[in-house]
C-alpha cells in the first residue's frame, strides 16, 4: 500500500537536488502539513458555524444568516471579524495571568488532537502508536483550562460553570475512554490508522458501527458531553449561570472559547467517523470495485482518485455526524445536573463496561468477526 | 548530531528546566491554587521525558491519570473549599521553613549521592517501542500479578471509602458544639455503620 505516490519523499528529494541537506530539507517539508491541517480545521468551525446558524434558523422556521455571502456563507466569517475588533476585557479583580492562560490551555490539547486524524491511507500528521489513546489522554486536559478560566474570573457563576465542567468531563471520560477501548480490542492497535484499516475491505458491512452499535451510541453521547453541547451544555446554562466560565471573557479570549468548542466538534465528529464508519473507506469498497475492473492498484490516477475519494468520504461522514449533533442542539432540552451525573455514572459507565466485556467474549468467541 | 538528536537534546533541557522550575513554584508559591495548576505542569514535563526515554506508552497514562484526572480533582477541591482568605500568620514560621528547607536539601544531598554512587546496570536491549503495551500487559498478568491485584484491591477500598463518605447526612440545625472546639467539629447526624446495630 505504501507504493505508488509519495508527495513528502518527492518533496524532500526535489530539495535535497538543490542542494539542502537531508535533515533541512526534512525539517522544511515538516510544517507543512502540520499549517495544512490547521487551515483545515478553522476552515471547518467555519462551516459547521454556518451550519448551525442555518439548521437552527430551519429548526425554528427561520431563515438564518442570508445577506453576508451567498446564503449567508459568509456570516461566520463577519462573526470573527466582529471579535477580533471587541475590546479585550479583563475584569479588574481577575487574576490576569490565569485569566489570559484559561481560553490557551483549553484550545491547544484540542487542536494537537488533529495529528492523529487520517484523512486517507498515508493523510495523516503522525501515525502515532498511542493513537486513540493519546486524543483520551490530550482531552482529559482540557478541564485544567476550563477551571482556570472560571477561578480567574472572579466571578461565582464563572466559577461554578468551570466546576461543572470538570466534573462533567470526569464523568464522561470513562464511558468514552471504555468505548474506545472496546475498538481497540477488536483492531489489536491504538492506531488510527490501524483502527480504519481493520474495517476496510468489505464496505459499509465491515465499519464498526455495525459490529459495535452500542460502543456507537455510547461514544456519541460522551463525547457531545465532552463537548459540552445541548443537552449537555450544563458549563455555560444561561439561564442559571449567565454564560458559566464565559461569563467575563469578550474579544478574542471569548473567541478562542468559542472556535476551540467548535473545532472540538468537528474533532469529536471526525473520531467518530474514524472509529466507528470506516474513515476513509467508501460504502462500497473501492478496491473491490477496482480489482473488478483490473485497474492495479498503484496507478498514479487511481490514488489521487482514491485519495480525493478518501478526504471526500470522512469530510462527507464527518459532517453528516456534526449535522446530527446540530439537530440534537435544537431538538432537546437540557438537562438537570443530577441527570447528567447520575445518567453518566450509573448508566452510561455500566453499559459501557458491559460492552468492553461482550466484546472481549465476542473476540474470543468469533474471531474471524472480532479481530480475534 | 543529526535534526533528530539536536530536537531531542534541546527538548530534554527544556523539560528539565520547565520540571525544576514548576516543581520549585508548586512548593514556594504561597497561593495554593498556582501550586495546583504548576503541578500539572510538572505531570507534563514528566511525560515528556517519558517520551524521550521511549516510553510512550507510559507518558500519555501520565498524562491522562496526573493531569486529566489526579490535577483536576485537585483543583476541584481546592476550589470547592477556598475561600481566598490570606494564611494567618503563625509565630516562628522562619525556624520551620529553615527546618523545613534543612531537611528537604538533606534527602536531596541523599538521594543525589545514591543516584551518582549506584553502578546502574543499564539494558543493552533496544527499547521495545511500539511493542510497549503488549510487554506490559503481558507482564500484569505474569509476574507483577501480585501488586496490580492489590492496586486494585486497594482502589476499590478508596472507592467504597469516597462512597461511606459521600453518603454523610449533613444537618445544620443540630449542630451544638457543646463546649468542644467548633474547628474539629462536623456538622452531621451520628450514623450507623451499614449491617451494624439492629440484630
Amino acid at each position: 500500500m505504501t507504493s505508488g505516490i509519495d508527495l513528502q519523499g518527492t518533496f524532500i528529494q526535489s530539495l535535497e537536488n538543490f542542494g539542502i541537506p537531508a535533515g533541512a530539507a526534512k525539517a522544511v517539508w515538516m510544517p507543512l502539513p502540520m499549517v495544512i491541517m490547521l487551515v483545515a480545521s478553522t476552515v471547518g468551525v467555519l462551516v459547521s458555524v454556518w451550519l448551525e446558524r442555518k439548521i437552527s434558523a430551519a429548526a425554528q422556521q427561520r431563515i438564518g444568516p442570508e445577506y453576508a455571502g451567498p446564503a449567508g456563507v459568509l456570516q461566520p466569517l463577519a462573526d470573527g471579524l466582529k471579535l477580533v475588533f471587541k475590546e479585550d476585557v479583563v475584569p479588574a479583580k481577575s487574576d490576569p495571568l490565569l485569566f489570559t492562560l484559561g481560553p490557551v490551555m483549553a484550545i491547544i490539547p484540542v487542536f494537537l488532537s488533529y495529528m492523529l486524524i487520517p484523512f486517507g491511507q498515508n493523510l495523516v500528521i503522525t501515525d502515532v502508536n498511542m493513537g486513540i489513546f493519546l486524543w483520551i489522554a490530550l482531552s482529559s486536559v482540557v478541564p485544567i483550562g476550563l477551571l482556570m478560566s472560571g477561578y480567574s474570573s472572579n466571578n461565582k457563576y464563572s466559577l461554578l460553570g468551570g466546576l461543572r465542567a470538570a466534573a462533567q468531563s470526569l464523568a464522561y471520560e470513562i464511558p468514552l475512554a471504555l468505548a474506545v477501548m472496546a475498538i481497540v480490542l477488536m483492531s489489536n492497535s491504538m492506531s488510527t490508522i490501524d483502527i480504519v484499516n481493520q474495517q476496510t475491505g468489505y464496505g459499509i458491512l465491515g465499519w464498526n458501527v455495525i459490529r459495535q452499535p452500542v460502543g456507537f451510541v455510547i461514544f456519541w453521547i460522551a463525547a457531545l458531553a465532552e463537548c459540552e453541547r445541548t443537552p449537555f451544555d450544563l458549563p455555560e446554562a444561561e439561564e442559571e449561570l449567565v454564560a458559566g466560565y464565559l461569563t467575563e471573557y469578550a474579544g478574542m479570549k471569548f473567541a478562542l472559547f468559542y472556535l476551540g468548542s467548535y473545532v472540538n466538534l468537528v474533532l469529536s465528529a471526525l473520531l467518530v467517523t474514524v472509529l466507528y464508519l470506516g474513515g476513509w473507506e467508501s460504502p462500497v469498497s473501492v478496491d473491490w470495485l477496482a480489482g473488478l475492473a483490473g485497474v492495479a492498484l498503484d496507478t498514479p490516477w487511481l490514488q489521487v482518485v482514491l485519495a480525493a475519494l478518501g478526504i471526500t468520504m470522512v469530510l462527507f461522514k464527518c459532517f453528516v455526524m456534526v449535522f446530527t449533533a446540530i439537530l440534537i442542539r435544537w431538538t432537546v432540552p437540557r438537562v438537570r445536573i443530577d441527570q447528567l451525573l447520575n445518567f453518566g455514572w450509573k448508566f452510561l459507565l455500566p453499559v459501557a463496561l458491559v460492552n468492553l466485556l461482550v466484546t472481549a467474549g465476542l473476540k474470543l468467541a468469533l474471531p474471524f468477526a472480532f479481530g480475534g | 548530531m543529526n535534526l533528530a538528536e539536536g530536537v531531542q537534546f534541546v527538548s530534554m533541557g527544556l523539560l528539565i528546566a520547565t520540571m525544576l522550575v514548576t516543581a520549585l513554584g508548586v512548593v514556594l508559591l504561597e497561593n495554593i491554587v498556582y501550586s495546583a495548576f504548576l503541578l500539572g505542569g510538572v505531570f507534563v514535563s514528566i511525560a515528556g521525558l517519558y517520551l524521550l526515554l521511549n516510553a510512550d506508552f507510559v507518558a500519555t497514562a501520565q498524562v491522562l491519570i496526573y493531569v486529566g484526572a489526579v490535577n483536576v480533582l485537585i483543583l476541584f477541591a481546592i476550589m470547592l473549599v477556598n475561600n481566598n482568605r490570606a494564611f494567618a500568620v503563625v509565630e516562628g514560621t522562619k525556624v520551620r521553613n529553615a527546618a523545613t528547607a534543612i531537611v528537604c536539601g538533606g534527602i536531596f544531598a541523599l538521594l543525589g549521592t545514591m543516584v551518582v554512587t549506584t553502578p546502574w546496570a543499564i539494558s543493552s536491549v533496544p527499547a521495545s517501542g511500539n511493542a510497549s503495551v503488549m510487554k506490559i500487559g503481558l507482564h500484569f498478568f505474569s509476574d507483577f500479578l501480585l501488586p496490580f491485584e492489590v492496586a486494585s484491591v486497594l482502589l476499590l477500598m478508596a472507592l467504597v471509602g469516597a462512597i461511606v463518605i459521600a453518603r454523610r447526612e449533613f444537618i445544620p440545625e443540630i449542630f451544638s458544639p457543646k463546649g468542644e472546639d467548633e474547628a474539629l467539629m462536623l456538622p452531621e447526624r451520628p450514623r450507623d455503620l451499614v449491617g451494624s446495630g439492629k440484630d
